[in-house]
């Protein structure tokens, strides 16, 4: 790929407009051209960004494929975009996500088809923005916009309590960037009128001003990621929103948040991430240890997955503060693996949902009686999410308890517990539902999967244990840029 | 004694404007009964003329007439512009709800003339009486098209709330500019800049607690007209009781000149006196934000609901005087064109809403807009999102170049005060586009405006997510307006 082409913007652009055209085929007499109109547009979305793969040179550590044009004079900001190992790995698995969700809602949804569909579309796009901006206030903009669509997939399709769930999602989430906003306006002052993120890794600061930054970048982020304890809007958001949404939620929105530790809070303030790497260990191990056993005694299966992500996303954030190559390493399997993990946990459900309308584990029963396919599937993705060796989530856990022994004993001991934890309730739930005898009529109804479902399925699986049993295409391509990360916390600003 | 004409060229605009307010009275006097949109023509004519001639004779550098009191700049000329472009807005919007409500009459369209004078006096005034008289035209003409419509209770009740309370204001400002002359002993903006400057120098501290004490009631005035807490009680009265399409008018146009009155007064004025009207401003925006931001989450009329937004809105913008540099007065200009902006369409959306024996009054009648319409729930969407100061759309951008300005200042604790409270700002925004989008319609009323109503609006929601995506021209026309003026 030619460097002057712009293949960041052709990836964020085309999936916007695509989800412009599926909204312009206006109500649902025309759903189906919706469907196929979207379809089209998120494989297209998939394809024009299979170059940023090919056309990476993983022994940079630098970005690749900038673009750089003023955009706001008056601000000095700029179209600035670019990736590194960190980002491009996030958006490969963005774009493979959307078809999938595409695919997900074929039948399912049913009114207003092609606000569904759009919106799935203009939101990959954001994402991607989100991943590729160079400049504080264009990430700013993709991180907020994101939150529109989100919000109104939630409200529009979700379940009974869409509504509380959609604006919790909303504010919460509004709240922490808008501490994030000030605090790259401050930045803007001190670095002489910049809003480029790399003149920010670069910008000197003092401690004081450095724990404040970091502060506000941990509101934004934490509330993303969700960290405990500003992570009660997730169960409630998962719980309400129609399936495509909690994966899109669990599998993109998510890693927006430790996206931003990577790009914003570990480069900027290096010594503040430092000086309050405790604090953020311990919040991470409670998330692990805690939140583990909260999901352990849940009703509802999407919300003890919902719990289940927020434990799996304490990892990353150990990972993250654990300052050495295997824990952010791990970190980012770990949020790639989450993604294939949680999409496919969530579909599982959502399949079972479709037919049965309840989401209660106490409602099933015996399902593998009535649908052998599904429970097959079900069973590797299960495993997967306890953290199954030869299965990707094994990778990611297996480096950042690696990483964590490096720090402190205890750390690694305690975020091994997850082994014991997230084997405990993924499987007792999956014993729950799967097997046994079948107690209610309504499962001895039960189809099994149809082809569009195990197209998806399929799909996902083979992902997962690609991932598990030959991480290194991940992984060759993060090197070098988290060394430089390393290397460049390890230095420090003062 | 050889008596010289003034140099009339830099108010031209002016004169035409008023040669063709009584040409629509007469207008109407003579064939009102048989051609009702002659009026209606004629006044639009009036402000595409007008904008041909300020845009003809925009000049830069400033240049002063009648004796000094009155001034024509490059702020002037875009505050102009802008005002003539959101006056014939409101007319568009306006026509057939005033057409439905019987009020379609020479009145409604010289009163809105008239007070379209008022505000480009205003606007160009370098003279405390010229700026006096300016705003008095407008409020005069207000009050009077607030009770419009005789036969309701709640128009005139509002009308003569904002009688008495405008009143009561401009007695504070007269007061106010009555303690400066005696201080200073002159009148005209530029002279009394130049006597504080030496008051200052001369360390005279009688004269200076005059002055102080001068300053207090202009700003109290000035927070009148600007709707700013706790100077703010008339505003959601008069939002909820007037007809519509006179707290379109209210709520837009004189927002423009209230801004430029701010600049002349404060900026131009008494801009040495900074360091005293920083600490009063930040008292009413942080007020304004608290109350405006709170109280609008209680209501359930969208009028009044959107006047405690605008008093938010104010305070926010005032947040850019603050800072008191170019950069900060350039901010706050381009808050008060994008409010304006806003405000214009969330209005024009309220009175689609409405029709013949029905006001669209509460935020109820917002319930399942999309599924009535979904374009329109759209173009709201956007409005509302713009509101609440979400990217991409240009509320965004407003808020943060205020912000920008503030940091840029020094206030940090100020702009995470702001921030905070657009957070629960954000919150009744949300609940409108909550209505809209996840609720059932109550009522399947087809809506049919008439054509170039359904055009500008849609303009006017589009124009809010384009110059979020391109806000560059915008605030590079502010940043200019405020360089070559202050």
């Amino acid at each position: 790929m030619s460097s002057g082409f712009p293949l960041l913007s052709l990836i964020i652009w085309l999936p916007i407009l695509a989800g412009i055209a599926v909204l312009a085929t206006g109500g649902d007499r025309n759903a189906q051209l919706a469907r196929y109109l979207a379809l089209a547009g998120s494989v297209a979305g998939l394809l024009v960004a299979l170059p940023l793969y090919s056309g990476f040179d993983p022994l940079l550590g630098t970005m690749q494929f900038v673009e750089l044009h003023p955009w706001i004079e008056r601000f000095n900001i700029h179209y600035h975009l670019g990736v590194d190992g960190i980002a491009m790995p996030l958006i490969l698995l963005n774009c493979f996500t959307t078809p999938l969700m595409i695919i997900a809602g074929w039948q399912v949804i049913k009114n207003r088809v092609s606000q569904y569909m759009g919106a799935f579309l203009i939101m990959s796009g954001i994402v991607n923005g989100v991943f590729s901006s160079l400049d504080a206030i264009l990430f700013y903009v993709f991180w907020e916009a994101s939150l529109i669509p989100m919000f109104l997939i939630i409200g529009v399709w979700g379940g009974p309590n869409r509504v509380y769930a959609a604006i919790k999602f909303f504010l919460y989430t509004l709240l922490g960037s808008l501490l994030m906003l000030v605090a790259f306006i401050y930045l803007y002052k001190v670095s002489g009128g910049s809003f480029s993120i790399l003149d920010y890794h670069k910008l000197p600061l003092p401690l004081t001003p450095q724990i404040l930054i970091f502060i506000a970048f941990l509101l934004a982020f934490a509330v993303k990621v969700p960290m405990w304890p500003v992570h009660t809007w997730l169960p409630d958001a998962h719980v309400e929103a129609p399936t495509g949404g909690s994966v899109v939620l669990a599998a993109v929105m998510l890693k927006q948040g430790c996206y931003g530790f990577l790009r914003f809070s570990l480069p900027i303030v290096p010594d503040a991430s430092q000086y309050l790497s405790g604090m953020m260990i311990t919040l991470s191990l409670i998330a692990v240890v805690y939140i583990g056993l909260v999901a352990l005694v849940q009703a509802d299966m999407k919300k003890l997955i919902a719990y289940s992500s927020v434990s799996h996303m304490g990892f990353v954030t150990l990972g993250f503060f654990l300052f050495n190559a295997y824990g952010v390493e791990g970190a980012m399997v770990q949020m790639i693996s989450h993604g294939f993990i949680s999409a496919a946990m969530f579909l599982c459900v959502g399949v079972m949902y479709d037919r049965l309308h309840s989401r209660q584990i106490a409602d099933y029963g015996g399902v593998a009686n009535k649908m052998p396919v599904f429970a097959a599937f079900f069973m590797l993705f299960a495993m997967a999410n306890s953290g199954l060796p030869g299965t990707s989530g094994f990778v990611g856990e297996f480096m950042v308890i690696m990483g964590a022994m490096q720090v402190n004993f205890w750390y690694a001991f305690l975020a091994a517990t997850t082994l014991i934890f997230g084997a405990a309730y993924t499987l007792w739930m999956y014993k729950r539902v799967v097997f046994g005898a079948v107690a209610n009529p309504a499962v001895e109804a039960l189809q099994d999967i149809n082809r569009r479902e195990i197209l998806i399925l399929a799909i996902l699986a083979a992902a997962v244990l690609w991932m598990g049993v030959y991480p290194l295409p991940l992984t060759e391509v993060m090197h070098a840029t988290v060394d430089e990360l390393l290397a460049h916390i390890a230095r420090g600003k003062l | 004694m050889n008596f010289l004409p003034p140099d009339l060229a830099p108010a031209y605009p002016e004169i035409f404007l008023l040669v063709m307010v009584c040409v629509v009275l007469l207008a109407d006097l003579v064939a009102g009964e048989k051609r009702p949109y002659l009026a209606y023509l004629l006044a639009q004519a009036a402000l595409f003329g007008c904008a041909l001639i300020t845009f003809a004779t925009s000049a830069p550098g400033v240049t002063y007439t009648f004796s000094g009191m009155f001034v024509d700049d490059t702020m002037a000329d875009i505050l102009k512009l802008l005002t003539y472009v959101t006056v014939s807005m409101v007319l568009v919007y306006s026509r057939s709800y005033i057409a439905v409500r019987g009020m379609f009459n020479g009145e409604f369209f010289s009163l809105i003339l008239f007070a379209t004078l008022g505000m480009m006096v205003m606007i160009s005034a370098s003279h405390f009486l010229t700026l006096y008289l300016g705003l008095e035209l407008l409020s005069l003409s207000l009050y009077a098209m607030v009770a419009l419509r005789r036969d309701s209770v709640a128009a005139t009740e509002a009308a003569m709330k904002y009688f008495v309370l405008g009143a009561l204001a401009s007695g504070f400002l007269l007061y106010g500019m009555s303690m400066v002359y005696g201080a200073t002993g002159v009148l005209n903006i530029a002279q009394v800049a130049e006597v504080i400057q030496k008051v200052i120098q001369g360390g005279v501290i009688d004269d200076y607690a005059i002055l102080v004490v001068g300053l207090v009631f202009i700003v109290a005035g000035i927070s009148f007209k600007l709707s700013v807490a706790p100077f703010h009680m008339w505003a959601p009265d008069v939002y909820q009781g007037a007809p519509t399409a006179v707290v379109l008018f209210i709520g837009s146009a004189p927002k423009l000149a209230a801004f430029g009155f701010v600049m002349r007064l404060l900026v131009e004025g008494m801009g040495s006196m900074a360091a005293d009207w920083q600490g009063m401003l930040i008292i009413l925006a942080v007020m304004s934000m608290i109350i405006g931001n709170l109280t609008a989450i209680a209501q359930t009329n969208i009028k009044r609901m959107l006047a405690y937004s605008t008093i938010s809105h104010m305070g926010f913008m005032l947040l850019g005087v603050v800072s008191a540099d170019g950069n900060g007065y350039s901010s706050s200009m381009f808050y008060m064109v994008v409010y304006v902006l806003m405000t214009l369409g969330i209005f024009g959306m309220i009175m689609l809403l409405s029709r013949e024996g029905f006001e669209a009054e509460k935020i109820d009648d917002f319930k399942g807009l999309n599924r009535r319409n979904p374009w329109y729930a759209f173009i709201t969407l956007l409005l509302m999102f713009s509101l609440a100061g979400i990217p991409p759309l240009v509320g965004f951008y407003a808020k943060l170049s205020v912000l920008q300005a503030v940091l840029n200042a020094g206030y940090v604790w100020l702009a995470v005060v702001a921030v905070l409270f657009s957070l629960v700002g954000a919150f009744y925004y949300l609940r409108i586009i909550k209505l809209m989008y996840f609720d059932e319609p109550e009522s399947d009323a087809p809506i049919l405006p008439p054509g170039d109503v359904k055009l500008l609006i849609s303009a006017n929601g589009l124009a809010v997510l384009a110059f979020g995506l391109f806000p560059q021209a915008l605030m590079a026309l502010c940043d200019y307006a405020i360089q070559q003026s202050i």
